[in-house]
């Protein structure tokens, strides 16, 4: 099964290759990693989607709190949470398909980032399912190409599941 | 004042109680070097590899509990310390490993002698540092002690740029704060009752110890928990000592090579108390058939080690002393049972395994057999010595047939099966207990991994003996290759009944070389190396076809056993083993 992790680490340089090493030198995969800063500077925040049966997630959670540099680690798949993933994507769509493009932008309340002569790119924000329709409905329409960002999420407050 | 970062590391070090660092010079550290030249706190113990110096304070820390110290230089010298820290690491040994790093400014850029160790060793360290400031390094250096040493310990490697130890800077000694590092020491209460009630109940009990018994001081505690429940104890390699081995309720080691009272035992119990463990597969076996019917207690202060391998029961966090103190606290109070009268049939069937399959070997006249000379120095040195072994079957032998009574009393590779690590880690080993007789048990091909190091022992007038069971082969290589690849020996035979002659070795360092071809010989050729205030090699010429025994299968189940008698008819059980 799928979990979403989220850890607190100290803002130091050569933690996040502590922790893909700790990944690829237990054969954990990583499907999506993100990291940002957190209100204190000197904490950064990784969100980690990876995947295991209840015995690896455990490993892996335990295995991440014991790396030195790790403050907090979290299973948000064990709390109420929201997720939300960003993803940028340059469509070069035929003529007559141009008006179709703009439609789809707009129901999934993308906005257009950048257009040129033949392309658009567009910038949707959503959970995973919503990120993935986009891309399906817009493959036909030819996508050059995109970017997204991986996974990050924080609890809903006062809820555990 | 402000002083170097070279004289901060000193200081600190002062600080920490570090006596002796092993070490090997070069170009980055040698403002270092310099203050050792006259420094009258610290002595630095020059080995002749760097491998060598990070074995030597891995010795030196199995054998006393205290951080191991190594000291070298950029490049080589730090890429060389890998083996000995990764050995260190899988073993949970408290080591500080410094290296020299090029100046701060040239890192990145391919310098001479650079190499990137911090990102080399990050996957065999506890934790590992590049200083980057000199005003970060005597708390760097706090710290690293504090973490090798507390928890589950560990190596941890200290980078220390050229720079950085030359720039100048206030001496100040900052508390450690760790935020994100908390091992935790108290098990769970609740859990341990519950361990408790287990314990009282079930009847057919194994406890199963390790390093970590060793680790954590808890050998006492061992000890009271066994005798007043009257539970046997098997013992994991890096175990042995933890409980004494010529104790009536020793079952001796499990695993592989273990004892068959052991496997079975362990295979047959309903209760599996395992102590600072970490279920190596040379342990278990064929994980799943592992005690097929035991609920299993696990006691271990590093949680990843829990349900890691095996499922358990009743999973308890902490430090083993601890742990064990509180059990016995409600053994003894809550629990009072007539442990005698439940455990009465268990013990009966554990000692009836025992004398149906005590180990054993063959004894010759003609050609010493290697079990034999592993008896006979545990019966000179009645067991007060310190044993150190290489890898192989030198290795398997010695914890076969020397039984350890004391924690610290053995030193081996054993997660890694490091080859070479015996003979630096007694040197250290010596260092540290002047007055020990401290033996590496080796085999002929380890034994040259790191046969440079003579010039060390020699130097510092250690002496520590090596008894080399020369059977001309990578003997386990060699077993392997007799049992699973058709006796088709490749690249396995050393020739080292002529290739080095080790006594004229020996010589050439200023050790003193002995030979055994005879098994007469063995005591007489023993009885003078102890005697010999001197860094001594023997040299016995052992039976080259000898096997260790019983022996299970990788990945059989740990009591599918093969016996030295039955070697015919077991090539065809084990075929359809494999
Ligand atoms: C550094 C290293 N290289 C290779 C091995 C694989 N290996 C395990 S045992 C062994 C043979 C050891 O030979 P020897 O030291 O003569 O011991 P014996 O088994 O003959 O007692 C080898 C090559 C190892 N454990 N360590
Ligand atoms: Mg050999």
């Amino acid at each position: 099964m799928r979990h979403t992790i989220s850890l607190l680490v100290e803002n130091k340089f050569g933690v996040l290759s502590r922790i893909a090493g700790l990944f690829s030198g237990r054969g954990y995969n990583i499907e999506s990693l993100s990291v940002g800063e957190t209100i204190d500077p000197q904490i950064s925040i990784m969100t980690i989607v990876t995947s295991g049966d209840d015995q690896i997630i455990e490993q892996i959670t335990k295995q991440l709190n014991k790396l030195i540099d790790v403050i907090k680690v979290v299973d948000m798949t064990e709390f109420d949470h929201v997720e939300r993933e960003m993803v940028l994507i340059k469509v070069a769509p035929k003529q007559e398909e141009k008006a179709e493009v703009l439609r789809l932008a707009e129901i999934f309340r993308g906005r257009i980032v950048d257009s040129s002569q033949n392309t658009y790119t567009i910038e949707v924000t959503g959970d995973e399912k919503k990120i993935e329709a986009i891309i399906e409905l817009l493959k036909p329409m030819g996508i050059k190409e995109f970017v997204r960002t991986g996974k990050i999420a924080i609890a809903r407050e006062g809820v555990k599941k | 004042m402000k002083i170097t970062g070279a004289e901060i590391f000193l200081e600190s070090l002062k600080r920490e109680g570090v006596k002796y660092i092993f070490g090997y010079p070069g170009g980055v550290v040698l403002a270092i070097f310099d203050l050792l030249y006259d420094n009258k706190d610290i002595q630095l113990i020059l080995t002749r590899h760097e491998q060598g110096a990070v074995h030597a304070s891995d010795g030196y820390a199995r054998s006393t509990g205290k951080a191991g110290v190594a000291l070298v230089t950029s490049g080589p010298g730090a890429t060389n310390t890998v083996t000995g820290i990764a050995t260190a690491f899988m073993d949970s040994i408290p080591i500080v490993v410094f290296s020299g790093q090029v100046p701060t400014p040239l890192i990145g850029n391919d310098a001479f002698q650079e190499a990137d160790i911090v990102g080399i060793s990050r996957p065999c360290t506890k934790y590992n540092y590049l200083v980057k400031d000199v005003k970060e390094l005597s708390r760097i250096v706090r710290e690293a002690f504090y973490i090798a040493m507390s928890g589950r310990p560990g190596p941890v490697l200290i980078d220390l740029p050229r720079d950085v130890t030359a720039s100048k800077t206030e001496f100040t000694w900052p508390e450690i704060d760790i935020r994100s590092y908390n091992p935790t020491y108290e098990g769970n209460r609740w859990m341990i009752v519950k361990a408790a009630h287990l314990i009282a109940k079930l009847k057919k009990a194994v406890i199963m110890a390790g390093g970590g018994v060793i680790l954590s001081g808890g050998s006492k505690e061992l000890r009271e928990l066994a005798e007043h429940t009257e539970i046997p104890v098997t013992m994991t390699l890096m175990g042995l000592g933890s409980f004494p081995g010529t104790h009536n309720l020793s079952l001796g080691m499990l695993g592989m090579h273990g004892t068959y009272y052991a496997n079975r035992a362990v295979q047959e119990s309903d209760l599996l108390i395992a102590i600072g463990v970490r279920f190596d597969d040379r342990v278990t076996g064929k994980i799943d058939a592992f005690a097929p019917n035991a609920k299993i207690i696990h006691i271990d202060i590093d949680p990843t080690s829990i349900k890691k391998n095996v499922r358990v029961d009743i999973p308890i966090v902490g430090d083993v002393k601890r742990v064990l103190t509180v059990l016995n606290k409600i053994l003894e109070e809550d629990v009072k049972e007539q442990w005698g009268e439940v455990r009465k049939a268990w013990s009966r069937q554990v000692d009836e395994w025992r004398k149906e399959r005590p180990l054993t070997y063959t004894f010759s006249n003609e050609v010493i057999k290697p079990q034999f000379v592993v008896e006979k120095i545990y019966e000179l040195t009645k067991g007060d010595a310190i044993i150190t072994t290489e890898v192989g079957q030198n290795q398997m032998w010695t914890a076969q047939f020397y039984k350890f009574d004391k924690p610290r009393t053995l030193l081996t590779s054993g997660g890694l099966g490091t080859m070479g690590y015996g003979f630096p880690a007694a040197i250290g080993a010596q260092l540290a207990h002047p007055n020990k007789l401290v033996i590496d048990i080796a085999g002929d091909g380890s034994i040259q991994m790191n046969i440079q190091e003579l010039a060390t022992a020699v130097v510092n007038k250690l002496p520590v003996k090596v008894a080399i069971l020369n059977n001309h082969y990578l003997g386990m290589v060699r077993q392997w290759q007799e049992l699973f690849f058709n006796e088709r020996y490749s690249y396995s035979h050393l020739h080292s009944d002529v290739v080095p002659d080790f006594a004229k070795v020996a010589e050439a360092y200023g050790a003193v070389g002995l030979r055994a071809i005879k098994p007469s010989e063995v005591e007489p050729v023993l009885k003078e190396a102890f005697k010999i205030k001197k860094t001594v090699f023997m040299d016995f010429i052992v039976d080259w076809k000898e096997k260790v025994y019983p022996m299970v299968p990788a990945g059989a189940p740990i009591d599918h056993m093969l016996f030295e008698e039955a070697e015919k008819k077991a090539e065809k059980k084990l075929k359809a083993v494999k």
